[in-house]
């Protein structure tokens, strides 16, 4: 009896992992087996976000006490989505692939990373490639300019009108950089600890703008600050700005994860992912 | 001998740090020459705006200070109500971290939405620096009070004045010169402190430097912003040691002048 009892369990154990693995394990990538990777625990991926994650790069909400608003291993959300995609392509099942809670501000702290690679729309800049390794890009982005459909802000159409208004975000990130590069608005731009002071300063109307990147935009519009609405995309300036993964400086591991980039874009897959969880256009193209 | 023992020391710590594997990541993270020349301008730039909060904020600061000591020694039942009022002010924001009061007064007085209010961070930065270090100089000018010897006050009640000119005239001046070291030291605390005002929006010397430290990766300017703080607290500290050296001089040398 608990011979049938133990190899029934194994059997439904058996099942539930091929369910939870998704569709038969993909073809691996070449010179890229699971055990020739340098990871920081073996056999498994290590991954970190941060704490909260927001839509819509994560999706799907938290039923774990550890994670605010989503929990990064429900496979939804951009992000999240694109990380299983790797990890699959690496050879890897979802229960394999563990997470983290990594503060954007530590992410790149010197010293040995917990983590193999960190995701948490962090741009690429040739500054930060002396610190830590990224990966090519998995999301080419846009900035975007937030204000409250009741200010004058809301009526802006070009990128020149903006220079009067108060504008703020969220600090270290590469929207604070635009206002100061490319924006120059005549008052100093206000900048925040996390994006959720930026928005609480918005509301407050202690700013008139908040510039986040484009995808970011909908969750604020629609969840966390009804009366606002999307000013308008900001064109790139310079090269394009791309999120990319981030390593360990030297981490051989980004080599096998960049052929798993790659072939997640030539097959269409970062195409249908963006689609799926980013798939929103609309908002003008400020001049 | 202290020399000899001093170098060893410095020389055996120095090896143990350079000799160690993480060295050479530490050294490019935190001691790039290029990213301090880079940063240092701008983050000087924003320490004046650090300036500019503790300079005013320490005004407003030594007033209500006072005026609350004075309300804590008033003597006699009828002033029962006013002392407990300074006690529970002195209570509750001794005991409230100041981060939080800067964060509920900087996002919460603004979501009021109430008209003529100001909406300002720096403003509402400076009020809640204001409201905290008030608590703790009070208790350092009730120390200084307290200090001076009750035959004082009873010299100035004999020679006619009334409690609050006895304090005003005899007691509040002896009490401010013992007490200016520890006033001096709350005062470099708020210095410090003025980098939290930076979680409400306003780009001072720390959050300019966290800026660049997220645009590069690399945490020299937080070491230019230390250095900057630094600059500024050590000519106090020694200002300060010369006021009490001054102040002893000429309370030896006794007699009139």
């Amino acid at each position: 009896m608990v011979l049938v009892g133990l190899a029934l369990t194994t059997l439904v154990l058996a099942l539930a992992t091929t369910a939870i693995g998704g569709p038969a394990a993909p073809a691996q990538i070449a010179g890229c087996g699971k055990s020739s990777l340098n990871l920081v625990e073996d056999g498994k991926l290590s991954l970190a976000t941060d704490n909260p994650a927001f839509d819509p790069w994560w999706s799907g909400g938290s039923k774990s006490k550890d994670w605010e608003l989503n929990d990064p291993t429900t496979g939804k959300g951009y992000e999240s989505a694109v990380a299983y995609e790797i990890a699959r392509r690496l050879g890897f099942t979802r229960g394999q692939v563990t997470w983290k809670a990594v503060p954007f501000l530590r992410s790149f702290a010197p010293g040995k990373k917990p983590f193999d690679w960190y995701m948490a729309q962090v741009s690429v800049t040739p500054e930060r490639k002396n610190a830590v390794a990224f990966s090519t890009s998995y999301y080419n982005v846009n900035q975007a300019v937030v204000g409250l459909k009741t200010s004058s802000i809301a009526r802006v159409r070009s990128l020149a009108g903006l220079k009067q208004y108060k504008l703020g975000a969220q600090v270290g990130t590469t929207s604070y950089a635009y206002i100061t590069k490319y924006l120059r608005p005549s008052q100093q731009p206000a900048v925040y600890d996390s994006n959720a002071d930026a928005v609480a300063a918005l509301k407050n109307k202690q700013i008139d703008g908040l510039v986040v990147d484009f995808p970011s935009t909908g969750f604020i519009t629609g969840v966390q600050v009804p009366n606002s609405k999307v000013i308008g995309r900001l064109p790139s300036q310079g090269a394009q700005e791309v999120f990319g993964l981030v390593f360990q400086k030297r981490n051989p591991l980004v080599n096998c994860v960049n052929k798993a980039i790659r072939a997640l874009r030539n097959d269409g897959t970062l195409r249908r992912l963006d689609v799926r969880w980013l798939g929103k256009t609309g908002a003008p193209i400020l001049k | 001998m202290a020399l000899v023992s001093t170098a060893v020391l410095v020389t055996v710590v120095a090896v143990l740090v350079v000799r160690s594997p993480g060295w050479d990541e530490v050294k490019q993270a935190f001691f790039s020459r290029e990213q301090f020349e880079k940063s240092f301008p701008d983050i000087l730039s924003g320490f004046w705006t650090n300036v500019k909060i503790f300079l005013i904020a320490e005004v407003f600061i030594l007033v209500l200070a006072l005026g609350i000591a004075v309300l804590r020694s008033l003597p006699g039942p009828v002033f029962f109500p006013l002392r407990a009022l300074a006690v529970i002010y002195v209570d509750l924001f001794r005991g409230i971290p100041t981060v939080l009061v800067i964060y509920i007064l900087g996002f919460g007085v603004p979501a009021l939405q109430l008209q003529g209010v100001p909406i300002s961070p720096l403003f509402w930065g400076a009020v809640a620096l204001v409201v905290v270090y008030s608590a703790y100089v009070s208790e350092v000018y009730r120390a200084g009070i307290d200090s001076v010897h009750p035959s004082q006050t009873a010299a100035a009640r004999s020679l006619g004045l009334t409690h609050l000119q006895g304090l005003r005239y005899v007691v509040v001046p002896q009490a401010v010169r013992r007490v200016i070291p520890p006033l001096l030291n709350d005062f470099i605390g708020l210095q410090k402190d003025t980098a939290l005002v930076a979680l409400l929006g306003v780009v001072e010397a720390f959050r300019q430097s966290q800026i660049e430290v997220a645009a590069t990766f690399n945490y020299t300017p937080y070491l230019a912003t230390a250095l900057i703080f630094v600059l500024l607290t050590i000519p106090m500290a020694r200002f300060t040691d010369w006021l009490v050296a001054r102040d002893k001089r000429r309370q030896l040398a006794g007699g009139a002048r």
